[in-house]
């Protein structure tokens, strides 16, 4: 059993759980601060030697040409999260929400939260997948009431109910899988190996991995926010720090998504299965057009934009659902755009919400005018999370829809009558933000724009010019998604 | 598998359903308690006689943690908590006890019909454990969702999961069982500690649609 085959998965492990260990320790929160980003930044570097130098795989890891765009990212946004948090707790000390003890837990859960997530998506072992996310979920809930608010309370409450019955129905899903893969495969540690179940799927019984991938489904679709299955999330997104926000959104969703994809990839591989591929069509384009009605409603910044991740997972779920070299490329970009645009949105929100000190976007006017820098930023992020052009979103959704028009041209027609819709809604509720005669209440911004600007100006080469490196590996990970 | 093994291991997971049932119709929370330190009981055995059949020895550490945190320790703590927070005693409910049982029926006869068929070809013993494990699982989420208070919902979720043991240790050979069993005694544990630091269960006591509308955070 080598446990850990290359160093480049341990640094990512050990990294931030060490990290999070000294973090519990330390009293200072400007120096947890400046931990907190300088091993963000070793674990993104770590993470970047997957793409010159690919380990070989174990019972317990597995890095492929999947998981690495997933880890890549992952890391990338969790670094400039934690620099955008460098700033913003700064703040919330400051007016007194937080204290020094609680930001000590926050920065210890952080790290706590990266190692899980890392740890979930270098996994080859169903069963560990499983507990690392279900880690991740503990540490966000723990982060979501931090403010001890009754409403940050009742968040992290209604999202740990949910989230745990989501993580249930997955393990019971994870439990089945072994069932099918043991007659197989036979008894032990082989059963719950990805890549040996990945070989020696053909000859599982189908009816029992339709049943688990239905558990699957609703399990980590649960953890990704589709549309029956989300009312946890606007609140957990509204009611945490807003780095926490950027986190779920940014990273946690995509988590959840890579263990879908896992699963879909088993059943696609067994002829007799259901294709699982309507399934999460169906669920992908209910998502989004039952999101984008929701966007008209919302009075809360926050909240608006946890609206918007639903209905961006709905996109990226049924580009994925949809299948093809085609439309698995846009999901994955659409995954990559989506990430990068929509913690970039957060952070800009979080700002936002400190210098106005308020979250209703009624009390929020004419941010250009009082606040030019996080104005304007919101102004592009809004625009690229709606798929305005040149921004890289458009390229994504322009392909998604392009390429359901091919495959199914009454699908496409609901597709981009749920783009639209929440295009307009997104558009209405940015006018009034950011436009028009100030609103009272100023307070000057700490803001650190560089985790913004970095996001937004990669969102917009990404619009722009996609590297020719960069679409070849997209390219023959999509061929692997079938 | 001799004749005897299998009966018994039927005994204690059709026996498991039944307390599952016996947790829908209690209308007191401390006899609520009980009923799930029954199943607890009920299910720490049922794992031994897994770890015993299949000679499994790690199963005997999950029949242990079972029976030691879910017995005891959570009972224990959540009559204090009780007790402590001066929660109200009876249980609401959402929908009436007659419904609730058809419907645990109805999801029981599911279940049966579901893992029989699509298990057809695992061994008889797998298959009728699965088919009871899913029953537990359905009837802890069916709880979850007819009840209104705060603890009555933890007791649900830990019922939904004793049935997720239940299908681990049945599931023969299965990895990791032990480790999924501490990993969900922690997210229990966690589960209770919210409950009493965060005094959840106060707010929850008298959720009603009107109070529902301010949960949903759009506050005005």
């Amino acid at each position: 059993m080598n446990a850990l085959p290359f160093d480049g998965v341990a640094a990512i492990l050990i990294l931030p759980a060490a990290t999070a260990a000294l973090l519990a320790l330390l009293p200072s929160y400007r120096l947890s601060a400046a931990i907190n980003v300088v091993s963000s930044l070793a674990t993104f570097v770590a993470s970047t030697s997957f793409l010159f130098f690919k380990p070989a795989f174990g019972d317990y890891f597995l890095v492929d040409d999947l998981n690495i765009v997933f880890i890549v990212l992952n890391t990338f946004v969790a670094f400039t999260s934690s620099v955008f948090s460098a700033s913003y707790i700064a703040h919330e000390l400051e007016i007194g929400r937080l204290t020094p003890t609680h930001l000590r837990f926050y920065h210890a859960m952080y790290q706590t939260l990266l190692f899980a997530m890392n740890l979930a998506l270098v996994a080859n072992n169903i069963g560990l997948m499983w507990v690392a996310i279900e880690m991740a979920t503990l540490t966000t809930v723990a982060m979501v009431g931090i403010y001890r608010t009754s409403e940050a309370i009742e968040a992290a409450w209604k999202y740990f109910i949910l989230g745990s019955v989501g993580i249930a129905l997955a393990l019971f899903g994870t439990i089945l899988v072994y069932m099918a893969a043991r007659p197989v495969v036979g008894e032990g540690i082989d059963g719950m190996v990805w890549t040996t179940l990945m070989r020696r799927v053909p000859e599982f019984e189908p009816a029992l991995l339709n049943l688990a991938f239905v558990f699957l489904m609703l399990g980590y679709g649960t953890k990704v926010g589709l549309a029956p299955l989300h009312a946890w999330l606007p609140d957990a997104h509204a009611e945490g720090p807003t780095p926490i926000s950027a986190v779920l959104s940014g990273l946690l969703l995509n988590v959840a998504l890579y263990a879908v994809l896992r699963f879909k990839l088993l059943l696609d591989a067994n002829a007799g299965a259901i294709a699982p591929g309507p399934l999460m069509a169906t669920l992908g384009i209910v998502s989004l057009i039952f999101a984008a009605f929701m966007l008209y409603r919302r009075r809360d910044i926050k909240r608006l934009f946890a609206f918007s991740s639903i209905e961006h997972m709905g996109i990226i779920v049924f580009a994925f659902g949809i299948g093809g070299p085609l439309a698995n490329f846009a999901g994955l970009l659409h995954m990559t755009m989506h990430s990068l645009t929509k913690s970039a949105i957060f952070f800009t929100v979080g700002h936002i919400a400190q210098a106005k000190g308020t979250q209703k976007i009624a009390d929020i006017r004419g941010l250009t005018v009082s606040h030019p820098a996080l104005g304007w930023s919101l102004v592009v992020g809004v625009f690229a999370i709606a798929g305005l052009p040149p921004l890289g979103i458009f390229t994504s959704e322009f392909l998604v829809v392009s390429s359901t028009f091919a495959r199914a041209p009454w699908l496409a027609l609901l597709l981009v009558f749920g783009l639209l819709l929440a295009f307009g809604a997104l558009v209405l509720r940015l006018q009034g933000m950011a436009f028009g005669e100030p609103s009272p209440g100023d307070r000057r911004s700490t803001a650190s724009s560089l985790p913004i600007a970095a996001h937004l100006g990669l969102v917009l080469v990404a619009g722009l010019y996609l590297p020719p490196p960069l679409v070849a590996w997209f390219q023959h990970v999509a061929a692997m998604l079938r | 598998m001799t004749g005897l093994s299998f009966d018994v291991s039927h005994l204690l997971a059709g026996a498991l359903v039944l307390v599952s049932f016996m947790l829908l119709y209690q209308t007191r929370l401390f006899a609520l308690l009980n009923v799930f330190a029954l199943q607890a009981v009920v299910l720490s055995l049922s794992v031994a006689w897994q770890a015993y059949v299949q000679d499994a020895v790690h199963l005997y550490i999950t029949a242990a943690i079972a029976f030691a945190f879910k017995a005891i320790i959570i009972p224990v703590a959540l009559h204090r908590i009780i007790a402590r927070l001066g929660i109200h005693r009876d249980v609401e409910n959402v929908v009436g006890i007659g419904p609730t049982m058809l419907a645990g029926l109805a999801l029981v006869a599911l279940s049966v019909v579901v893992m029989l068929r699509v298990a057809s070809e695992a061994d008889a013993l797998a298959r009728e454990d699965l088919a009871f494990a899913l029953s537990v699982v359905l009837l802890g989420m069916l709880m979850m969702v007819v009840r209104r208070n705060a603890v009555s919902m933890v007791v649900g979720f830990m019922s939904l999961e004793n049935g997720l043991i239940l299908a681990a240790a049945g599931a023969k050979g299965m990895p990791l069982v032990v480790e999924i069993a501490v990993a969900f005694s922690v997210l229990v544990a966690l589960i209770v500690i919210g409950v009493f630091l965060f005094r959840i269960s106060e707010r929850f006591d008298t959720v009603d649609a009107r109070a529902l509308d301010q949960f949903q955070g759009e506050r005005l």
